[in-house]
């Protein structure tokens, strides 16, 4: 009975605590980010956000969190009801399942698995499924139009998002995400590669369906797009998947064009702050830049949106690819970076 | 053992859902259940230790071809009674290509078996000091780089080809030229008058 305990059950234990101590800051992380949102948009419109609920409005997400609780959950008649309560637990999920991979600090990985970026790469590819799903199921003519929008808007923006994590690739030598991070030491990514970050970067937020890329739930056309006949908790995992996928994105950013959690210059006083802290920091930075984009921009019209994808990113990043693998070879880059290779 | 329970999960899961592809009643559905067979075989591929071919089984068949697969059939519009009338009908059909597939199998595979002549021009295991996308890597990128060039010269061709066979240019569309946008000079298009009150330009 002991040898069982040590050899099965202490460390699926130990795997649950790791996977909890890792959902529970996310999941907080999201139901601030949404009010960090509203906040920074009111503060870019001189408003000031929500500010009723608690001291400087700070327990507003709790308070939103409940509401839907307590609201009905509607099946529309006609609708697919499995299909239709499938699509937001899988968005959910799939946001959840990536941060398996993500290195918070030197070591600090749930699964420190050699394909991790492939990793990364798959997951966040299946998002589409989710809202593909939500906009087939509903049987409602504006969220079918905001599944297609949003199933060809992310197919074509995740073309050039492999290509840049090819550039990345090349001058790595390897596919685990901790090896990326500490090839990053001598310099971060974002400058040899200052191109590729920004388009990543933008490829991310198209991926994320966020302005000014939201064209999948355009209220001005579409109502609210794919999740129009969702309410209550079906909503609210929708909108939870939507910022868990911000979050993910930015670190994904973050790990391949930021340094990951190493500090910006490796003297004293920025090597007395924890690792992870910077990662976080890094993750906020990136964060607000997706909101400022939300309250700068206004929305893309969709050919607009398919021809920055397809013609413009695909062919920078294209050509990225050769550029970029003929600087590693001829210079000999994965040794300076200390890389094996 | 917890090894054995995960595949047999995993293939339980495939068959099953290779099953419901094509008995379900919706194709979407099916599509749908494809998609979960692609996912379970990436795990059985996982437990072989292929985590490489895993992640590109999930990204180019779920993530991409899949994804169309169901753009597609969301929009189809298809009378499903009559869909079904046609299943007896192709039924041994289908049934002789799946034997004939399954003996295919059978013999490559229990010829390994018996042989071992044959066994020994099998693939070669991954060699041990080397993770298998750096092995698939060397193969695909050193030895063979002639085919594989070959290989990605075809299937450019094809996709010249598919988009010179559907590509058509129409005359009298008005397309958004961005450039021509960007470097207009304002001073040309704009014009600024002072007009009187109560009279017109």
């Amino acid at each position: 009975m002991a040898e069982f305990w040590h050899d099965y059950i202490w460390p699926t234990l130990w795997i649950v605590i790791k996977i909890v101590a890792i959902i529970l800051p996310i999941l907080v992380a999201v139901a601030y980010l949404t009010f960090a949102e509203r906040k920074i948009i009111g503060g870019m419109h001189r408003r000031k956000g929500p500010n009723v609920v608690g001291p400087f409005g700070l327990l507003q997400p709790l308070a939103d969190g409940l509401k839907l609780f307590l609201k009905e959950t509607v099946l529309p008649t006609r609708a697919n009801p499995v299909v239709f309560f499938i699509a937001p637990m899988l968005t959910f999920s799939l946001a959840l399942v990536a941060w398996a991979v993500i290195p918070f600090g030197d070591g600090l990985v749930l699964a420190d698995i050699n394909v991790g970026v492939l990793y990364l790469f798959a997951i966040s590819s299946l998002g589409v499924y989710g809202i593909m799903m939500a906009g087939w199921a509903s049987n409602s003519k504006y969220a079918f139009l905001g599944g297609l929008r949003s199933a060809a808007q992310m197919v074509s923006y995740e073309v050039s998002m492999g290509f840049i994590i090819i550039t990345v690739l090349l001058c790595v030598g390897s596919l685990n995400l901790t090896e990326i991070v500490n090839a990053q030491k001598t310099v971060w990514f974002v400058i040899p590669l200052l191109p590729m970050a920004v388009i990543f970067f933008i490829s991310t937020v198209a991926e994320t369906n966020r302005h000014p890329f939201d064209l999948p739930e355009a209220e001005a056309e579409l109502v609210g797009g794919f999740n129009v006949e969702y309410s209550a908790m079906p909503f609210a995992l929708f909108f939870l998947g939507e910022y868990a996928n911000m979050i993910l994105m930015s670190g994904m950013t973050t790990v391949l064009f930021l340094g990951g959690w190493l500090p910006p210059f490796d003297i004293v006083p920025f090597t007395w702050i924890p690792g992870p802290v910077w990662f976080v920091l890094k993750i906020s930075f990136l964060l607000f830049v997706f909101i400022w984009l939300r309250a700068a921009f206004p929305r893309y019209r969709y050919d607009q949106l398919m021809r920055l994808g397809w013609k413009v990113f695909l062919p920078i990043s294209l050509a990225a690819v050769v550029i970029v693998g003929g600087v590693v070879v001829a210079f000999d880059i994965q040794s300076v970076l200390g890389a094996k290779g | 053992m917890i090894e054995a329970l995960v595949f047999y999960m995993f293939a339980f899961i495939t068959v099953a859902s290779g099953v419901m592809v094509i008995s379900a009643r919706n194709p979407v559905h099916s599509v749908l259940f494809l998609i979960l067979t692609f996912f379970n075989s990436a795990g059985l591929f996982v437990l072989l230790g292929a985590e490489f071919l895993a992640m590109i089984l999930v990204i180019v068949y779920v993530g991409a071809v899949a994804v169309l697969f169901l753009f597609v059939v969301m929009m189809l519009d298809i009378n499903f009674v009559e869909l079904r009338q046609g299943f007896l009908q192709y039924l041994p059909l289908g049934g002789v290509i799946g034997l004939v597939l399954l003996i295919e199998i059978v013999v490559a595979l229990g010829g390994m078996n018996i042989d071992a002549e044959a066994a020994a021009g099998g693939a070669a295991p991954t060699p041990a000091n080397l993770t298998n996308t750096e092995a698939l890597g060397q193969l695909i990128y050193t030895h063979y780089i002639y085919l594989f060039q070959a290989a990605g010269l075809i299937l450019l061709v094809a996709m010249i080809g598919a988009i010179v066979l559907t590509h058509r240019r129409r005359p009298g569309v008005r397309r958004q030229r961005i450039f021509d946008q960007v470097t207009r000079d304002p001073k040309e298009c704009i014009e600024l008058r002072k007009i009187e009150p109560g009279k017109g330009i």
